[in-house]
């Protein structure tokens, strides 16, 4: 079991109220990611459920029972950690085992706790080393079996894979999945990276100044963005917002177009413009367009290797049912 | 940049500096040596001169065979264990309290750091005159404002009192360093402990604690090194009487006191030995701490 539910939470530092009154219910078994801007107030809302921050005002529910006034260790809650934040002294092994010794468990227990977590994570040959001995992915590895090992309710993850580099990180992106729907506990992630959203999520919760944008799974935020805030942060590359005589045209204030969604065609495009920077990444390209007549900047993505280069003309149609509507506040007309 | 020239270039002008150095190293020590095998006694006559005698090592046993040499060893060991058992608890905590946000911080840190900078002979006198004396000190009159006849700390309880005046001089170092290496511990640690279920003590136990090992190493070498010379703080306060006569003390009064420049010299020696025996034995100790 692992549902968690927030009821009218804020949070406050002193006069400033970083979370204004936010409800949210976080499934059993459900992996929810909390994506957004950094500052945005995500990491707090984590730390809100883990205990590690007191809750100004509303309450937090975990398995149906108030747990707003329960210290951290006894919400049944594991976090793994931006730093991971293991223990330098102690080695793999007793990194492990620390949260088993503190809940006073059986010695025979422990080892078996700890082997069994160990050849999950393929740690077993690491288990009498240090953390200063091992390499980033490992140790993140440690941090995540730490948690594991508790058996938690819910395991917490804030920003746990920005400290890897690329390659490493699409990896541990991978293992954590495989991980979820093995074990199918309850998972929380905190990323401001959308795509770690996007390929982990069941469901993606998007944060902006403390305010919950939209909550959804990830094709329904791609699909239908609530307004231009979720629509510009997620997708990759940016979708393009269009404002003025062309948004006017739909009836709208704004208008969105993924770049996925425009066409580049031989001539007579709907729009025409010249290619500033085209970033060729084999798979696909990415033409920056400049001089369409539009009020902004766009950005088209084209499938293969278009041999296209600065300067070119290059003639566009975007896919009409594809267009999204904005209106003045921003929000989606339907 | 290391060029054969610039090399032998920089060899030539570290020279006047390496060879003051070790001049200033070896030729006291040196003579010390000299003067422990011979018979130095000024005020009967005793030169360079004219020549020392050559007693061999009649120094030697007579300063171990003396009464005072066991007890001053005693007293040393004492002494240094003391601050630093009082120094390096006190400052831990002081350093814990101090991490705190309080109000006045940059005050009260000033504040913990002062005593470091009096002079261990005013410090000794103000701890003699002020706060020790028997009638007009401090502590006599709030001995007395609860009804107890005051102690005559300086000689009832005065290894304990140069104890005492030696910790407050030393606790701000020991702070002061203590402080740095908590403001470097990461806060995360803290609290993946917290949600792995530790209560304070066991944060501090298996968490604090150990992230401060290295710190403590320095604290208590570095200490060390200047206990064992303690001298101002004896002088002022009770001159070597009443059990307060350091392996230090008892050098100066050999070669003052009695002007037994011989006797003294193979004193000195013995400390020299002390000191690298207390130094080994802590290096075994602690010093693994140095290596991770």
């Amino acid at each position: 079991m692992g549902q968690i539910q927030l009821n009218q939470v804020t949070k406050s530092f002193g006069d400033t109220q970083v979370i204004p009154p936010l409800d949210l219910t976080i499934h059993d078994g459900e992996f929810t990611v909390f994506v957004g801007p950094s500052g945005c107030g995500k990491s707090t809302l984590l730390r809100l459920i883990a205990g590690l921050e007191d809750i100004t005002s509303g309450h937090i529910d975990i398995d149906g029972t108030d747990a707003t006034d329960v210290v951290p260790a006894k919400r049944g809650l594991a976090m793994v950690f931006q730093s991971y934040a293991l223990y330098p002294h102690m080695s793999v092994r007793k990194n492990i085992a620390f949260p088993l010794r503190m809940a006073k468990m059986d010695q025979a227990e422990i080892n078996k706790r700890v082997e069994g977590a160990a050849s999950v994570l393929n740690l077993t040959d690491y288990l009498d080393r240090r953390p200063g001995q091992l390499s980033g992915g490992q140790r993140q590895r440690v941090a995540i079996g730490r948690a594991i090992v508790r058996e938690p309710a819910a395991f917490l993850f804030d920003e746990p894979l920005s400290n890897l580099d690329a390659a490493l990180r699409v990896g541990m992106r991978l293992e954590i999945s495989e991980m979820h729907k093995r074990l199918e506990t309850t998972m929380v992630y905190v990323t401001h990276d959308q795509v770690e959203a996007m390929t982990m999520a069941d469901k993606i919760v998007v944060l902006h100044a403390g305010v919950i944008e939209q909550v959804g799974t990830p094709l329904e935020l791609y699909r239908t963005p609530r307004n231009t805030f979720v629509a510009g942060f997620i997708g990759s590359p940016k979708m393009n917002l269009i404002t003025g005589e062309e948004a006017a045209k739909h009836d709208a204030h704004t208008i969105g177009v993924r770049p996925e969604h425009i066409d580049v065609v031989e001539s007579g495009g709907q729009w025409r413009g010249t290619v500033g920077v085209a970033e060729h990444l084999g798979s696909d390209t990415f033409f920056h367009i400049h001089n369409t007549g539009l009020a902004e900047m766009v950005t088209v993505r084209a499938i293969g290797d278009v041999s296209l280069k600065h300067g070119d003309t290059i003639h566009l149609t975007p896919r009409a049912d594809e267009i999204h509507r904005f209106d003045a506040q921003g929000l989606r007309i339907a | 940049m290391a060029t054969k020239a610039s090399r032998s270039a920089a060899r030539i002008m570290m020279a006047p500096a390496v060879v003051l150095l070790l001049g200033w190293m070896l030729v006291p020590l040196i003579l010390t040596l000299w003067f422990s095998f011979t018979k130095y006694l000024p005020l009967r006559g005793d030169s360079i001169d004219r020549g020392l005698e050559w007693v061999g090592f009649a120094n030697y046993g007579r300063f171990l065979s003396s009464n005072s040499f066991w007890p001053s060893v005693q007293t040393t060991l004492i002494m240094v264990g003391g601050v630093l058992l009082i120094t390096v608890v006190l400052g831990i905590l002081l350093a814990m309290l101090l991490d705190q946000p309080l109000w006045g911080q940059g005050v009260v840190r000033i504040l913990i750091i002062a005593p470091f900078f009096v002079m261990p002979t005013v410090s000794a006198l103000v701890w003699k005159n002020m706060i020790l004396d028997p009638v007009n000190g401090i502590f006599a009159h709030l001995w007395r404002f609860f009804g107890a006849d005051p102690v005559a700390w300086l000689q009832d309880a005065s290894l304990s009192s140069v104890i005492m005046i030696v910790s407050w001089q030393w606790l701000p170092f020991a702070t002061l360093i203590l402080l740095t290496a908590i403001q470097s511990l990461d806060s995360e640690q803290l609290e993946a402990a917290e949600m792995d279920g530790a209560p304070p003590l066991k944060r501090f136990w298996f968490v604090v604690l150990p992230h401060l090992g290295r710190a403590i190493t320095i604290v208590i070498l570095i200490q060390t090194i200047f206990l064992l010379s303690i001298f101002a703080e004896i002088f002022v306060t009770t001159g070597g009487a009443f059990g307060t006569r350091t392996l230090t003390y008892l050098i100066f009064q050999r070669v003052i006191d009695s002007q037994n420049i011989g006797l003294g010299s193979a004193g000195g020696v013995y400390a020299i030995i002390l000191a690298n025996i207390v130094a080994i034995f802590l290096m075994r100790i602690v010093g693994k701490n140095l290596d991770a």
